[in-house]
């Protein structure tokens, strides 16, 4: 997510010197296991056995390590990317569902589904720093660029919280369409995007003043409206394009970022969950919970040039240079 | 095992309650909401399977729930919701406790308790907004309407219709139709009989379960006699009370299946449901009340919700503005079934999938793939607008 894109020049220049494949990793949330694609062939090359029903995945701003939320296993997991082994497991608090890393690339915030909590874990130290309690049903989780912010999402609450990483505190609440699944922060950390699954919107807002800006909304010719059910969001590094998955509508939407114009809307596998980028920004992968595929989106065309059958119900998906 | 880690999570409800010590401004809320749960469940009578007791509890432990979720919100938002629970052995004793509340400025109410107490309830409520989250009957979403009343618990043509959709698709068109003897069974066997038809389904016999054959032989062995007909796909058995239906699997003349109020059941809850994010209001169900949830306690759920999903879209709790929203098509409720749910305007009954299930599996869920609809494939399944013949009109 925003750690990937904060990743981005260090993995341009990385890309630009050496001749290894760019690498995709993809959570299969009924088989327990990580597929391993290789994003020159678009092959799988390898599925790794982690914990119970891994949904969530995130990297290290170095890339060597690949942090996976196991939520039936009450852990996060830490993969070394080199030997492809789990090297650590850190206490997450019960189900852990997704999370996301602070820029200081210690701090790890986890969404506890369970527990209304969010669990604050030092991945040096392995210590929890902080507990905080959130909404009924935690879900999305980010850190804003400058590290200032981690926003939370809750699913029944209808709320993201902002929790001030200064303090560990929450300080602010801001009230969203039924259902936020996920947030994002702008490439410069001046907008937040919040999908709403069950109202079907997508609200974006103003950071400094956490104030709502616009609310977004889709319509999709031959799909009914109950089906757009938007889940993950990805904003393109250069800040034009943003990403919208919308579940069972099996179509990601791609928008002017800051128009908010609606310029299309791609057919993609069945209940699309979560997108990430290449290194090189040219293609932006999906994976479809349903159909079991991840579906591979050609930037520049807007164009959907492959499906990779991968395992049951995946999830999450990050990619590595 | 799994349920037991389950029940050993109290602690959540132990961090809610904290979380709302800590969280919540040390000023008073600023809107109050009071809802009345009103409870009457008529004994059902001596049965013969009645080794499995149901719980005494069914709805209030949802509306109890739906509370501790919608204070998840309210305490933001300073808006503090509370249930005030009257359950009664008889309708008279209900309504007038009802009037009680009424009396001290309730105007919300969530009501368990049959078709014939819920209309006096209406009629003496009237500038209220009750939500109906234990009635089942037909007439009131078709011929009977209340102007106040909103169905939460879906109506037995809906589930008859859910049951009659996926049966076309498996092609068991040939039924054989047994039901019991008291009111509830003969509404839920004329659900089956309108489903029937109007998916092109056949009944190929009808036979009434009196029990006044010979007494000397236990139901089940008297079943595969009893299904002696010609010969159908599946059995369609109307025992709501479950009484004598828990008899028919495996006895049939015929290997056949059954479905209905027992075997393969429609149905607005089961603890087998668990996608779309379920999972997760399962578990917070049995820590809850110890036991798993089923459609009463989700029709007092999600009837306590739409109630707080209007509160906070509106910031006031005015009944006629709820029932003016929630009839609009302007309030998305999260159902945790797959779509987003919204009541009906011609008759106030909330559209939802329809869950198909045996005892310990999901079987399917309808609407099936290919029953189409103009407007929502949700509106296949019960009395759609052209079938309706009473007025929705009058507000609270």
């Amino acid at each position: 997510m925003r750690i990937a894109l904060l990743a981005l020049g260090i993995g341009l220049t990385l890309a630009s010197t050496a001749s290894k494949a760019a690498t995709a990793y993809v959570s299969n949330e009924k088989d327990d296991s990580i597929s391993v694609i290789n994003l020159d062939s678009l092959e799988i090359t390898d599925t790794l056995a982690v914990g119970m029903r891994p949904r969530g995945l995130l990297l290290s701003s170095d890339h060597k390590l690949l942090y996976i939320c196991a939520s039936d296993s009450d852990r996060v997991q830490v993969m070394d990317l080199a030997s492809r082994k789990i090297v650590k497991e850190l206490p997450s608090g019960a189900d852990p569902e997704q999370f996301a890393l602070h820029p200081n690339d210690r701090w790890l915030y986890i969404s506890n589904e369970d527990d209304a909590l969010a669990t604050v874990v030092d991945t040096q130290t392995d210590e929890v720093l902080a507990q905080i309690d959130v909404g009924v049903e935690p879900e999305g989780m980010a850190v804003s660029p400058d590290g200032k912010w981690a926003v939370n999402t809750s699913e029944t609450t209808n709320m993201l919280h902002w929790i001030d990483t200064s303090t560990q505190q929450l300080v602010d609440n801001t009230l969203v369409d039924q259902r936020p699944r996920f947030v994002e922060f702008d490439p410069d950390g001046t907008r937040l995007w919040a999908s709403a699954e069950i109202g079907g919107t997508v609200t974006v807002i103003d950071v400094a003043s956490r104030q709502v800006l616009k609310t977004l909304s889709f319509q999709i010719k031959g799909v009914h409206p109950d089906k757009v059910q938007p889940v993950g969001v990805r904003l393109s590094a250069d800040g034009k394009l943003a990403f919208v998955a919308l579940g069972p509508a099996n179509h990601v939407a791609v928008l002017d970022a800051k128009t908010y114009e609606i310029l299309d809307y791609l057919l993609v596998g069945r209940r699309v969950w979560h997108m990430a980028f290449t290194p090189d920004q040219k293609r932006l992968l999906t994976t479809n919970g349903v159909s079991g595929d991840v579906s591979v989106i050609d930037v520049d065309s807007l164009k959907v040039s492959k499906s990779i059958k991968v395992g049951r119900y995946p999830w999450g998906v990050v990619v590595t240079p | 095992m799994r349920l037991l880690s389950v029940y050993l999570l109290p602690c959540l409800f132990a961090l809610l309650g904290m979380a709302s010590a800590s969280l919540a401004d040390s000023s008073a809320p600023e809107l109050q909401v009071r809802i009345g749960y009103l409870a009457y469940t008529p004994p059902s009578g001596p049965l013969l399977s009645n080794v499995i007791p149901e719980p005494e509890d069914a709805g209030r432990r949802g509306a109890e729930l739906a509370i501790v979720d919608s204070n998840s919100t309210g305490r933001f938002l300073k808006h503090a919701y509370s249930l005030e629970v009257v359950e009664r052995d008889d309708g008279a004793s209900l309504v007038a406790a009802a009037e009680a509340l009424h009396a001290q400025g309730v105007r919300l109410f969530v009501v368990n308790a049959p078709a014939a107490t819920l209309k006096q309830l209406s009629a003496r409520l009237g500038d209220s907004l009750l939500f109906n989250a234990g009635s089942a009957d037909d007439s009131l979403r078709q011929s009977q309407c209340l102007g106040n009343v909103l169905h939460s618990l879906p109506s037995r043509a809906m589930l008859a219709d859910a049951l009659a959709q996926f049966l076309a698709v498996r092609k068991w068109t040939r039924w054989l139709l047994i039901s019991g003897a008291t009111a509830d069974d003969q509404a839920y066997a004329a659900a089956l009989r309108r489903a029937a038809k109007r998916f092109g389904l056949q009944i190929v016999a009808q036979k009434a379960w009196s029990f006044d054959n010979d007494q000397r032989r236990s139901a089940q062995a008297e079943m595969p006699l009893f299904t002696q007909t010609a010969e159908y796909d599946v059995v369609l058995v109307a025992d709501e009370r479950g009484d004598f239906g828990e008899y028919l699997p495996y006895q049939t003349w015929y290997p056949r299946p059954v479905a209905g109020t027992q075997g393969l059941t429609p149905t607005g809850w089961h603890k087998s449901v668990e996608t779309f994010g379920a999972a997760q209001l399962q578990k917070r169900f049995e820590a809850h009340a110890q036991r798993w949830m089923n459609d009463r306690d989700f029709a007092a759920w999600i009837a306590v919700r739409s109630i707080a999903s209007a509160v906070t879209r509106l910031r006031q709790a005015d009944a006629a503005a709820i029932r003016q929203l929630a009839l609009s098509d302007q309030l998305p409720l999260d159902g945790f079934k797959g779509r987003k749910l919204s009541y009906r305007p011609w008759n106030g009954q909330l559209r939802q999938p329809i869950p198909l299930v045996q005892p310990r599996a999901l079987v399917s869920t309808s609407p099936q793939e290919g029953f189409l609809h103009p407007n929502s494939e949700l509106d296949s399944l019960g009395y759609d607008a052209p079938e309706v013949s009473c007025q929705m009109t009058a507000a609270p």
